[in-house]
């Protein structure tokens, strides 16, 4: 190629490039751009006309300084000027200064669009490529209104130069990707998947690009393009080094081309047709084998155009998840790499063994190589390889190699780098608590955790230790003396102070017995870390001694003396104030029965998920942590999800709003009901589940009799289609009236947290008379039995006139249900039997946990949730009105985040969360997407169930 | 792939391509907080390192860095080929490219650029062919300029 034409025209440029790199200073440099701005200016401004070459040497200098950082604010109109220049290389630099400088200002965008038009139908291919680039590097909504419609016919029409087409398939790629909404579907869609078969590669490379992101929407419309993107594969990967002639890259056929098409078929399940999936393996295992055959080129770009290829179709292997033979292979060879001269394939390997681990075919294969993870961890000189290693070695922890690993992660953690500290500590505090066979080595792991990166144990890592403590008797004893023997470190961290003031103050006794650790030296260690730590420690402390002095009696003058101090009793922060006088008072009025009561040992916490993983599954977004826990459930599955419970089915009750350790308020719980004030225990009644509907099944009609056999208009059993009606006013919101007629109101107060929920009844009695033989029953239509645990306790069965009287449901969702539970209402008013049914306002929603994640993490989980099945979607008319702020509050109720920024289209509303079964968690991801001029709106949800997806979308449906 | 940037080892930018979206304010601390992260990377270390939700993947040419952020299912090592191959284009266009060339003909860094890489994805792999293209342009150039920049360049218009 000529050197000579490089840039020559336009020696201005050049002169003007000069001066700038020979500033000396920023200053200079700036006076130097004032100087040609003002310049510029006045040219655009002057009164002569401007050939178009000035223009183009004009606008190219304002593109320049822009790149240099500094702000443009004008030349837009020259620029434009310039696309409309019949010169080729007048209007190439107009367009680049669209494409680098653009901005919504409509007037302009009209008119650029205006000179777009015109050179796509210009049939001139170097102007059309050219109009295509910059509607693919600009991409703006207002483009995708103008031409979304209009490439599709370039993309596919039979005249069309090669190298249009290829721009066409990436602009159109790239307006589908910011405005799916305004790129129509139609008879294109089929002949772009013929694309694959086009003879030109180049052609082929650009449309593949396009096809696999129009099959992660609607993967059923682009079905053939599996076996067409296996057959183009199978022939580049058997093709020799030199037949694809410019497309092979230092000796490897279409590196670029063959990645492209291993990423399109991890957009499906393996291929059902026998004859597509040999191929296909066999391709795999070419690939495989090639990896062992020697390099046919020492140049690295030959090796890393192999492996791109090799590591992309281990990702295939990985997704498909069905062929033990392959995933071992990839095992091995991903093994070979772990120990490679080349920084890049030790970090690619480590990553990729990572998803490897959590198949059940190579989750053994993964575990031999830990010696060597172990040593990656300890040796690699890169901190993000060493990432790498740890992510590997939590992937790969088990059952027989946990004490392993994570003694090697606490040795790590000692010179961890400080970016990823708070990660290796959640992760050690998981497995930890994950494979614990012995529960002292749970309490010496966390306490090492604390002391060795106490500043990165967070809240959950700490309150989960004392949860476990609690709920196991026999590591108490253990945890009491090994707390007791950290504290007597000279500096210990302040996590240390208040697992150590939480544990003796519930177990010091324990080792009282010791007159090492009598009482008035466990006081007197606490108290000397006292006056170095926080507010909040202070407070918990405070809490511990007035538990001392109901442990321990001899403590008490000692104890009530410090109370007593003005640094306690008049400390200007009122919570430690407040705590000190109330403590004080305990103490000196109380008689010991009452203070033992008070301060009675606290009870086991309730079982639920590790608040550690959910801070785990926070940081990383739903999914990633989910796939990890449910890919190593072996069938022998002898991992403690948490803690086992310690003792039968009484313990297993929510206690939705209390914190943990009780530090804030606890529940309020309404008052106007009888038996009230002893909810904490009664709440918990020890109704076996099955008897939950209640006793008086005696004389009347239930349900499918409905009101016949009763006098007239006694029975209020609603017709099924306004039994929806009332079951949606509740969807997404937990309180209001559920029903009301002339005698009875029944309101409804619930709140719910993971897998469990209350709810509270109220039955007003809105006559005078008394009601009688009052009988609430909870029924369970259908399977509903086996998918939701409810527990109630029987009312009074007289309701007087004017009263009210509370029923509190306790709800445990144990699967995902599709029908509501219905509570059968009866009672006598003067002389008549009324019998009422309702459904009770119990959706699968209301175990929705919300999930905040950016939007990367977003649509890649939307990507990777691609099955139809995975689906549900409906399309229907606004029945509200369309309400920005009234559809958030909608969604909010709903339950799951509602994400800001995610959605390129502000007007449309997307959200994620996690579905909190006892059995399973399903992930959720929503979209609404509202068309105002319609008034319709499009709901796709995608979770990783069905039935979710489908029950989800029906219940969201009806709410807007 | 989302953007790509090219800059000198004091951290002078020299070519930005934004695949995706991003405000000015956003492009500037992006740009400001990459280069200083990679700058600051050791010869010997790897290649890739994540960087808020996405992979960062970087090669050093001579005085030049050029760095490409990708997707978190997006091919690490095929992206690095991606930069070789543009480097190659360059060299091949320019005739042993070095940062001046790039400094002084940006422009035509941009179109060849856009020749293989369209909206974040590779459309030609051929060097033959971009290079075809960029060739054809050159010429229309050249034909539409060699009359008039002679009486331009000496003032007469």
């Amino acid at each position: 190629m000529p050197a000579v034409s490089k840039g020559d025209g336009m020696r201005g440029l050049a002169v003007f490039i000069s001066d700038i790199r020979n500033c000396k200073s920023k200053e200079a440099e700036i006076k130097r751009i004032n100087k040609e701005l003002a310049n510029i200016r006045s040219k655009f401004k002057g009164d002569k006309a401007l050939d178009g070459y000035s223009k183009k040497k004009y606008v190219c200098k304002l593109l320049f300084i822009f790149l240099l950082g500094h702000d443009i604010d004008f030349g837009h109109m020259e620029a434009v000027n310039l696309l409309s220049s019949n010169k080729y290389t007048e209007k190439q630099i107009g367009y680049l200064f669209i494409s680098v400088l653009v901005n919504s200002n409509s007037e302009l965008i009209r008119l650029i669009n205006n000179a777009i038009k015109n050179d796509l139908a210009s049939r001139n291919p170097t102007f059309m490529c050219l109009s295509l680039h910059c509607i693919a590097n600009v991409g703006s909504r207002e483009m995708a209104e103008a031409f979304a419609s209009e490439i599709p016919r370039i993309l596919v029409a039979g005249d069309t130069m090669d190298s249009v087409k290829q721009s066409a398939a990436l602009c159109l790629l790239r307006l589908y990707k910011t405005s799916p909404d305004l790129v129509p579907m139609g008879e294109w869609t089929s002949r772009v998947v013929h694309l694959l078969n086009d003879q030109h590669m180049g052609v082929v490379t650009a449309a593949v690009s396009l096809i696999t992101c129009l099959c992660r929407k609607s993967p059923d419309d682009f079905k053939t393009c599996v076996s067409l993107a296996v057959s183009r594969l199978s022939r580049i990967v058997s093709s020799a080094s030199t037949d694809l002639q410019d497309y092979t890259y230092y000796f490897v056929p279409a590196p670029w081309l063959s990645v492209k098409l291993l990423r399109l078929l991890q957009c499906y399940p393996p291929p059902e047709d026998a004859a597509v999936k040999g191929r296909l393996v066999e391709c795999l295992e070419t690939i495989l084998n090639k990896a062992q055959e020697p390099p046919k080129s020492k140049k690295v770009q030959h090796s890393n155009a192999k492996n791109a290829i090799l590591f992309e179709a281990i990702s295939l292997i990985i997704h498909y998840d069905s062929e033990p033979n392959l995933l071992v292979r990839a095992c091995n060879q991903l093994g070979q790499f772990l120990q490679h001269r080349e920084t890049n394939l030790r970090y690619l390997a480590l990553e990729s063994m990572c998803t490897l681990a959590s198949s059940e075919f190579s989750h053994e294969a993964v575990k031999t190589h830990i010696e060597t993870v172990i040593n990656a961890l300890k040796t690699e000189r890169d901190v993000s390889v060493r990432q790498r290693a740890a992510d590997l070695l939590y992937a790969m922890c088990d059952r027989t190699n946990a004490k392993q690993i994570v003694s090697e992660m606490l040795s790590y953690l000692e010179t961890a780098d400080y970016s990823i500290r708070e990660e290796i500590v959640l992760k050690v505090a998981i497995l930890a608590e994950k494979y614990a066979v012995d529960y002292s080595w749970y309490v010496d792991t966390i306490l090492n955790l604390i002391r060795i990166a106490g500043d990165y144990v967070s809240e959950e890592v700490w309150y989960r230790v004392i949860q476990i403590v609690i709920n196991r008797d026999d590591v108490q004893g253990y945890a009491a003396k090994t707390v007791f023997e950290a504290l007597q470190a000279p500096a210990c961290h302040e996590n240390m102070v208040k697992v150590g003031g939480y544990i003796l103050g519930e177990f010091g006794n324990l080792i009282a017995g010791d007159p090492r650790s009598s009482p008035l030296v466990q006081f007197n260690l606490l108290h000397s870390k006292f006056h170095l730590c926080s507010v909040s420690t202070r407070a918990l402390l405070l809490s511990t001694y007035i538990k001392f002095i109901n442990l321990f009696p001899e403590t008490k003058p000692t104890i009530q003396e410090v109370l007593r101090s003005d640094s306690q009793i008049r400390n200007s922060d009122v919570e430690l104030q407040q705590r000190a006088v109330e403590y004080l008072k305990l103490s000196s009025i109380a008689s010991t029965d009452v203070l033992a009561t008070v301060l009675e040992e606290m009870p086991p916490f309730p079982e639920r998920e590790s608040s550690i993983l959910a801070k785990l599954k926070k940081k990383k977004g739903p999914g990633a942590v989910n796939e990890l826990e449910e890919g190593k459930k072996e069938p022998n599955s002898e991992l403690n999800g948490g803690v086992e419970p310690t003792a039968s089915s009484t313990t297993s009750t929510p206690s939705p709003s209390a914190d943990l350790l009780g530090l804030r308020a606890a529940p309020v719980v309404g008052s106007t009901a009888p038996g009230a004030g002893n909810l904490l225990v009664d709440v918990f009644s020890d109704t076996p589940a099955a008897s939950t509907a209640l006793a008086s099944e005696d004389d009347d009609n239930f349900l499918s009799t409905g009101g016949a056999a009763v006098g007239a208009s006694a029975s209020e059993d609603l017709p099924i289609a306004e039994a929806d009606e009332l079951l949606n006013k509740f969807v997404c919101k937990n309180n209001g009236v559920l029903f009301e007629n002339q005698l009875l109101q029944i309101g409804v107060k619930s709140e719910f947290r993971q897998n469990l929920g209350r709810m509270y009844l109220f039955y007003g009695n809105k006559t005078s008379v008394q009601f009688q033989s009052f009988t609430p029953t909870v029924t369970y239509p259908g399977d509903l039995q086996s998918q939701l645990n409810l527990q109630t306790k029987p009312v009074h069965p007289i309701v007087e006139g004017g009263a009210q009287v509370q029923q509190v449901l306790n709800i445990e969702c144990l699967e995902d249900f599709e029908e509501a539970p219905l509570i059968n209402i009866k009672f006598r008013y003067g002389g008549t039997l009324q019998n009422i049914t309702l459904k009770l306002p119990i959706t699968i929603n209301k175990f929705f946990q919300a999930t905040e994640m950016p939007s990367q993490d977003f649509f890649q989980r939307w990507k990777q949730l691609c099955l139809p099945q995975q689906e549900a979607q409906k399309i229907f008319k606004a029945s509200h009105l369309m309400d920005s702020e009234v559809t958030k509050a909608k969604l909010l109720g709903f339950g799951s985040a509602l994400l800001e920024n995610v959605d390129p289209n502000p007007d449309n509303y997307v959200g994620a969360g996690i579905i909190q079964t006892k059995s399973v968690q399903v992930g959720c991801l929503l979209r609404l997407e509202p068309n105002h001029q319609a008034q319709m709106y499009r709901l796709t949800l995608r979770t990783s169930k069905e039935s979710v997806s489908r029950q989800l979308c029906k219940l969201l449906a009806q709410q807007f | 792939m989302q953007f790509m940037l090219l800059f000198s080892r004091q951290g002078k930018l020299r070519l930005q391509k934004w695949y995706v979206p991003l405000s000015d304010k956003e492009k500037k601390k992006i740009t400001r907080e990459l280069v200083q992260t990679v700058l600051a990377r050791k010869p010997k270390m790897c290649s890739f390192l994540e960087w808020r939700d996405l992979k960062i993947i970087y090669k050093r040419y001579a005085s030049l860095y050029f760095c490409c952020a990708i997707e978190d299912q997006d091919n690490e090592l095929i992206t690095l080929e991606i930069i070789h191959r543009y480097v190659e284009l360059l060299d091949k266009y320019f005739g042993s490219v070095c940062e001046l060339d790039i400094i002084f003909n940006f422009e035509k860094a941009y179109f060849i650029l856009d020749e293989f890489l369209l909206g974040g994805e590779v459309q030609e792999t051929s060097k033959k062919n971009v290079l075809k293209a960029i060739e054809q342009a050159d010429l229309l150039q050249e034909e539409a300029e060699t009359p008039r920049s002679v009486l331009e360049e000496i003032g007469l218009t």
